[in-house]
């Protein structure tokens, strides 16, 4: 009995090796996974992904925690202080950096020299700090406008190309009684999400980074203000919707959902809410955020994120087999698929998915992202500059007035957190 | 048979067992205590010295900065608005006790159904504070919640939640709430305890109404006062969940308190500072150290007063 059900284990193995890209090597022991996918579609993905890894290698056991996903980001931690598991979930960018300053991300620039990640080549600079790697990526997002196709239809707009042309559409949609822009401002980073993109189109991607890295100055910078002050034209002309400090990204849905607001800027995962709250793929669409100063190339937001190897690890060997297997083209094409996490693969070899959201996140990205492309405001900047950041811009966007504080505050935290 | 009951050799543990039995049974207690409460007290102080993202070990990944972080704090506003907004809480809560006690008199009576009335009443006390929060933030909501709908009637409305003014006040009476009906129940069995025969000559003499309140009924209700006194003043100091489910500490950090400053400094999700943090603990601990000794002393001086 027990022969037979080893040998259909072989044979189940022997299969998916056929049918998977790793090479089934003798794994053993266990593997420990925390994850934060615990919305529902990714949370399948990635119990997917630990059964079929568990599946390919008959002696190793796969052990998965799911950590809600808000939760997990203080419980990191904790988590990999003490008794730390093989691999987690994380963000790049600065993001990482509390965690690869103090050592308990593990260090994995030889696996990525030693050629385990193919295709991955443009996703590294994320990854990359002090010159070394860190983690892989897993999945990315566009981030843009998206908008009630059928609304625009409706008062005879198009998507805009400049920033006259989006202003000139707000007055139309005002003048139709409606609001141009839903957005919930309690948890501030939706706020971070308008600055980057008016900063980038204003000022650059380099200007915008450089800012990120504390090397420019928040209130003796011209272009900061020019910044602020086409974010003052929305915001003088009743762009936004009332309220929005008092409401989650999601809580501002049903304006969009009900007509009451146009448009949205925000990340790719937007949209299978729009879908859920029962819009149909005709009634929205997505275009780029439009130029704002012509002599700036279009940067970009797409957050990545990630996998790492815990510096106390018990398992390094299966934890470096897992993240070549999730990193592979096919995997990537699978878990990035509409039936899976619905965005955009890293691996350079993996296809995209027949989506109309996902393939127009992709053009934009490798077409038409030459300034380069950002994470977003709280990964590219530091965590605390972030946070104070984003508190001033909630600020700015409810009391627009009070500008001038807002940048000296940001300055004098700027002036301490970067020395 | 009959053997005398001689006198057992008494040892070292025999002699001295009436203080050492009770030192004993403290033990347990003492040791949790000490290990808890009592050394984390002065670890605080120690790191926040420190200027330490909380990953690593302090000895190595921490930075020795002196009273550093002190300095910052007192040129810091964000820490001044939460000491406020503590002050604030502080104060406003305190109308619980008025507020229970006036509940508790009223439901003082017999009549058909009086349990069920007191359970309605008590019941706010009873479910957790996050759904508070959440009923309240539903409230507030603007355009649909219920409050901007009656003063929609009038042709007002006021988003409570979202006005950096207004918001404190509209947690603190989303705190009162719950706070209220605990004193009540408080009150409620004070008043059971209410020697009728003293209401009895009073009345004989003449006392009735507000007079027979403040001088008679009150008096004896001093134990449940001073109990309703202390658990409302550590309500209002462990004012965080309410915070945190109803506006997150925002509008642009206007209803933070200090504990949530502290959290939010030190373990949250952008909080990598545990040196500024423990600072903030350390003061909120010296503003909470006030209260602990008046507590402490008031206790004293009544069992002194209760051995004479």
């Amino acid at each position: 009995m027990l022969k037979k059900l080893t040998s259909a284990a072989v044979a189940l193995t022997m299969t998916t090796g056929l049918s998977g890209p790793a090479v089934a090597q003798d794994l053993d022991g266990t593997l420990r996974i925390i994850s934060d996918m615990s919305n529902p579609a990714p949370r399948e993905v990635m119990e997917g992904l630990a059964a079929d890894f568990d599946e390919m290698h008959p002696n190793l056991t796969v052990e998965l925690d799911i950590v809600d996903r808000e939760a997990w980001k203080s419980q990191i931690r904790n988590a990999l202080s003490a008794n730390p598991p093989d691999v987690v979930n994380w963000y790049a960018a600065n993001r990482m950096e509390p965690y690869v300053d103090s050592g308990l991300f593990m260090d994995i620039t030889d696996w990525w020299e030693a050629g385990d990640f193919e295709g991955l080549e443009s996703v590294k600079g994320a990854l990359t700090m002090n010159d070394k790697q860190w983690g892989v990526p897993y999945t990315y997002y566009q981030w843009g406008m998206y908008y009630r196709e059928d609304i625009f239809n409706e008062l005879g707009l198009e998507e805009p190309e400049t920033f006259e042309q989006e202003i000139a559409n707000c007055e139309v949609i005002l003048e139709s009684g409606r609001k141009c822009y839903a957005i919930g401002t309690k948890f501030l980073w939706t706020a971070g999400g308008w600055f980057d993109y008016l900063n980038m189109r204003t000022n650059g991607f380099d200007h915008h980074m450089a800012l990120a890295r504390g090397e420019l100055s928040w209130t003796e910078n011209e272009g900061v203000r020019q910044t602020f002050e086409n974010w003052r034209t929305l915001i003088d002309m009743g762009a936004f919707i009332d309220d929005h400090q008092t409401y989650s990204w999601q809580e501002a849905l049903p304006f969009m959902v009900n007509g009451e607001a146009t448009s949205y800027l925000m990340g790719n995962f937007v949209v299978p809410q729009l879908r859920d709250a029962g819009l149909t793929d005709d009634q929205i669409d997505f275009y780029q955020f439009p130029a704002i100063n012509p002599d700036v190339e279009m940067g970009e937001d797409a957050p990545t994120d990630t996998f790492h190897v815990a510096s106390g690890a018990q398992n390094v060997e299966a934890a470096r087999e897992f993240l070549k297997y999730v990193t592979s083209a096919e995997v990537q094409t699978e878990i990035n698929g509409p039936g899976g996490l619905g965005q955009l693969p890293i691996n350079a070899n993996a296809s995209v998915a027949d989506d109309e959201f996902i393939q127009q996140g992709f053009t934009m990205l490798s077409e038409n992202a030459t300034g380069g492309i950002a994470q977003f405001f709280d990964r590219d900047f530091p965590a605390e500059m972030a946070s104070i950041g984003m508190e001033g811009l909630q600020e700015f966007m409810v009391f627009p007035d009070n500008l001038d504080d807002i940048l000296a505050r940001m300055e004098n935290a700027r002036q301490r957190i970067y020395d | 048979m009959t053997t005398a009951p001689e006198p057992p050799a008494q040892g070292w543990l025999q002699r001295h067992r009436m203080i050492i039995t009770p030192l004993m049974f403290l033990l347990p207690g003492v040791a949790f205590f000490a290990v808890y409460v009592i050394s984390p007290i002065f670890q605080s102080f120690y790191i926040s010295t420190f200027e330490w993202n909380g990953l690593g070990s302090l000895s190595e990944q921490g930075e020795f900065v002196g009273l550093q972080n002190y300095r910052e704090l007192m040129a810091d506003r964000n820490f001044e608005v939460s000491l406020w907004n503590n002050v604030k809480w502080l104060a406003l809560y305190l109308l619980a006790i008025p507020g229970g006690l006036f509940i508790a008199l009223f439901l003082n009576q017999t009549i058909r159904g009086i349990r069920l009335y007191k359970s309605l009443f008590f019941f706010p006390f009873v479910i957790s504070q996050v759904v508070v929060g959440l009923v309240f933030s539903w409230f507030y909501l603007p355009n649909v919640g219920l409050l901007n709908v009656v003063l929609g009637w009038f042709g007002t409305e006021v988003n409570i939640l979202g006005n950096p003014d207004l918001a404190t006040y509209g947690i603190i009476a989303a705190g009162l709430w719950p706070q209220t009906a605990y004193c009540m129940i408080l009150y409620l069995t004070g008043l059971n305890a209410v020697d009728p025969e003293q209401i009895e000559a009073a009345r004989l003499d003449g006392a009735k109404g507000p007079r027979m309140l403040w001088h008679v009924i009150l008096p004896q209700l001093r134990p449940a006062t001073f109990i309703a006194f202390v658990v409302t003043i550590i309500g209002a100091l462990r004012s965080f969940d309410l915070i945190s489910v109803m506006t997150n500490g925002g509008p642009f950090g206007s209803t933070r308190v200090l504990s949530f400053y502290m959290f939010e400094k030190a373990l949250s999700e952008y909080g990598f500072r545990m040196g500024y943090g423990s600072a903030i603990a350390v003061i909120l601990f010296l503003i909470m150290l006030i209260f602990i000794s008046y507590f402490l002393w008031t206790m004293w001086r009544d069992e002194r007063g209760a051995r004479h």
